[in-house]
């Protein structure tokens, strides 16, 4: 998010969902669409059926690579020169949009530098994409009216992510696509509250709203809102607090609230490690997961269904769960554990219920200013920024102008994956998800219909790795990485390219992330998932 | 039997649905005719986003880990052991060794109640979430 947040001010999709089935040109970037968000994908069939034309970015050939009219099969790791080179056509062919970007953009120049370096050759070279395709591309995507990227994990699990998601948004700006209806950037989020405990300041660099932590005006309405001094220091991120094993930065004490780093981080060697170092864990889950196995305490969680609150789509549609049933057995829901906490810890929580709670989270965050309980009940939610009672809410972004003032042109140059392979590891390892399950597993593993249908952990082979290592289907194989290894069951499709393998990660008998690197981008800090060298082992019966 | 209207707990999307309910038990689900982004469909998860509510395998009560072992014990117990280790790590060697991990599984209310509490409760900005997971 840190990528868009600087580029144009806000990091969330610019657009609607239900806005792509208008677009005339869709741009989809590592987004395994039809299988992690099948109603996205659904607008896209639509849009396809009314004419639109569709292009796909991914190393894999996905079902909705194989829809497209143009799929360009990069090298995983390499969207940064790919968009480099479609860009440099689009300046080639004078397809720039000189108007918007004069009006509502600054650091062209910076842009046009890096530009006029790029050579097509060393693009198809580095990409191991025609360089016809490219153009064709470039042109499709400038010339279309209303033309609208949708990108995913395959754009930002690398170590280059935030650079990978300016590159889309350069070429957003670059061609005026930006900042109307149907026409914008738009990165799916995987999870069903990933935008709003963002937008809640679940983040050690911002409060709610995406309010600066270091801000002394900031820090101050907080610390007047909550009584309490508070810490101007930037907090730890993710992988700063899972991977402390082997630093003197290393905590001594956690609060896991529904989360599983036991098969969902990298480097899950590291994750134990640091886990089981801890003086004191604490989990509160619905089941007694990888992580809650590690705990001290655990503390039984409320579902979605035996609570009320709002969550925030991908849209940043902020809807009301209404609670169904009274939570199982002695559950309590997580805001009823946290105040009851604080309680015991010598400051007073009392909210009587999650609206209280939103009545100030609306009186402290400008973009929720306008979202209470009571506008949300019986209908489907309003999209932020919704700043007061009065305000409709907002379908796209930036319109008229971008959140920041001016779009903000970063340009960025290819930067050499995290690991290469070699005679050792030869295949590149992609790490993605399945369409009958969600995350870690924890909850779609039991349900009992999604589980028939996928309960084995699959390799995704192509059919010329598979001869040449004499496998068959479903053989048990070994992969192994510098790091670890797992087992999985052999599937041979050439929806991978020669040379590259696919698993899910959501399998606790393969997990997955005993292979994956702990490398990751420096300023979102999201590990890279989308490459690691591995070696493939048939297993010996 | 009775619905009541929520919102899918997987991918972000969002599809509202309805839950059905009978005898206190979340039995189906099915899609709403008029959210934006559902319109009538779900996906296969969505369809059938019940069946993990009543698992037997559910956690129904605290555990607390004696003697190596996690047992079952009392929220009272649960809630005190944890309030007074986090306040013994906290005063003993400093705000900044506490780290909190909040959920894009939670809702809006609960993240921002978690957040709040790290922050004036435990005193540190040491709080993130699986969001690039």
């Amino acid at each position: 998010m840190a990528g868009l947040a600087t580029t144009f001010g806000s990091g969330a999709m610019t657009n609607s969902i239900a806005e792509i089935e208008f677009a005339q040109v869709i741009l989809v970037s590592g987004s395994n669409t039809t299988v992690a968000h099948p109603q996205v994908a659904r607008r896209i069939y639509d849009a396809v059926d009314r004419g639109a034309k569709l292009i796909v970015i991914d190393p894999r050939s996905t079902r909705i690579a194989r829809l497209a009219h143009i799929h360009l099969q990069i090298e995983s790791g390499s969207d940064i020169p790919l968009l480099n080179g479609i860009m440099r056509c689009i300046v080639d062919d004078n397809l720039q949009d000189a108007a918007f970007m004069a009006a509502q953009t600054e650091n062209y120049q910076a842009l046009n530098d890096t530009l006029m370096a790029v050579n097509l050759d060393e693009v198809a070279a580095i990409t191991r994409v025609d360089k016809a395709l490219i153009q064709q591309a470039a042109r499709l995507y400038a010339t279309a009216e209303c033309s609208t990227i949708c990108y995913c994990l395959g754009v930002t699990q690398h170590i280059c992510g935030t650079h990978n998601v300016q590159s889309y948004a350069n070429l957003a700006m670059l061609t005026g696509q930006v900042a109307r209806e149907s026409t914008g950037v738009n990165p799916l989020r995987g999870q069903n509250n990933v935008q709003g405990s963002c937008d809640m300041g679940g983040l050690p660099n911002v409060y709610p709203g995406y309010q600066a932590v270091t801000d002394e005006v900031v820090q101050a309405k907080f610390e007047q809102a909550w009584g309490v001094p508070l810490s101007n220091t930037v907090g730890r991120p993710l992988l700063e607090m899972t991977h402390g094993d082997s630093t003197a930065k290393a905590l001594s004490a956690m609060l896991i609230v529904g989360e599983n780093p036991m098969l969902s981080d990298p480097g899950l060697t590291h994750v134990e490690a640091t886990l089981k170092s801890l003086d004191f864990l604490v989990v509160a889950d619905l089941f007694l997961t990888e992580t809650a196995q590690l705990a001290d305490v655990v503390f039984p969680a409320a579902s979605f269904a035996e609570k009320t609150g709002t969550v925030t789509n991908s849209e940043r549609r902020v809807q009301l769960m209404n609670q169904a049933i009274e939570p199982i057995g002695e559950c309590k829901n997580d805001g009823e554990i946290i105040m009851e906490l604080s309680r015991r810890m010598g400051y007073e929580m009392d909210y009587p219920d999650s609206a209280a709670v939103m009545d100030e989270i609306a009186a402290l965050t400008p973009l929720y200013g306008g979202m209470h309980h009571d506008r949300l009940i019986g209908s489907w939610g309003l999209q932020w920024p919704c700043l007061d009672r009065n305000h409709p809410g907002t379908n796209y972004l930036h319109k008229n102008k971008f959140s920041r003032g001016k779009g903000y042109f970063s340009p960025a140059n290819h930067i050499e994956p995290a690991e290469a392979t070699d005679n050792d590891y030869p295949f590149v390892l992609i790490t993605g998800r399945a369409y009958h399950h969600y995350h870690t597993g924890t909850v779609t593993r039991r349900c009992s219909m999604l589980n028939r249908e996928h309960n084995i952990p699959w390799l995704d082979i192509h059919p010329d790795d598979a001869n040449r290592l004499g496998l068959n289907f479903a053989d048990k194989v070994v992969v192994a990485s510098r790091r670890g290894q797992c087992t999985f069951s052999v599937c041979i499709t050439d929806s991978v390219k020669r040379g590259d393998l696919y698993c899910d990660f959501h399998f606790h008998e393969a997990p997955v992330n005993l292979l994956t690197l702990t490398a990751a981008d420096p300023i979102a800090h999201c590990p890279e998932f989308k490459r690691c060298a591995v070696q493939v082992i048939k297993e010996v019966l | 039997m009775h619905d009541v209207m929520s919102i899918c707990c997987y991918c972000g999307c969002g599809c509202g649905l309805y839950l059905k309910v009978d005898d206190g038990c979340v039995v189906g689900s099915s899609a709403s005719k008029n959210h934006p982004v559902a319109k009538n469909n779900l996906c296969v998860k969505g369809w059938h986003v019940h069946e993990f509510i009543h698992h037997p395998d559910r956690l129904t009560q605290p555990l607390i880990r004696k003697n190596g072992q996690l047992l079952p014990c009392s929220w009272d117990e649960a809630l005190a052991a944890t309030a007074q280790a986090l306040m013994r790590i906290k005063a003993e060697q400093g705000s900044d060794q506490l780290g909190v991990l909040a959920s894009a599984k939670c809702s809006n209310e609960e993240n921002y109640l978690l957040q709040k509490f790290t922050r004036a409760v435990l005193g540190t900005n040491n709080i993130d979430h699986c969001a690039r997971l």
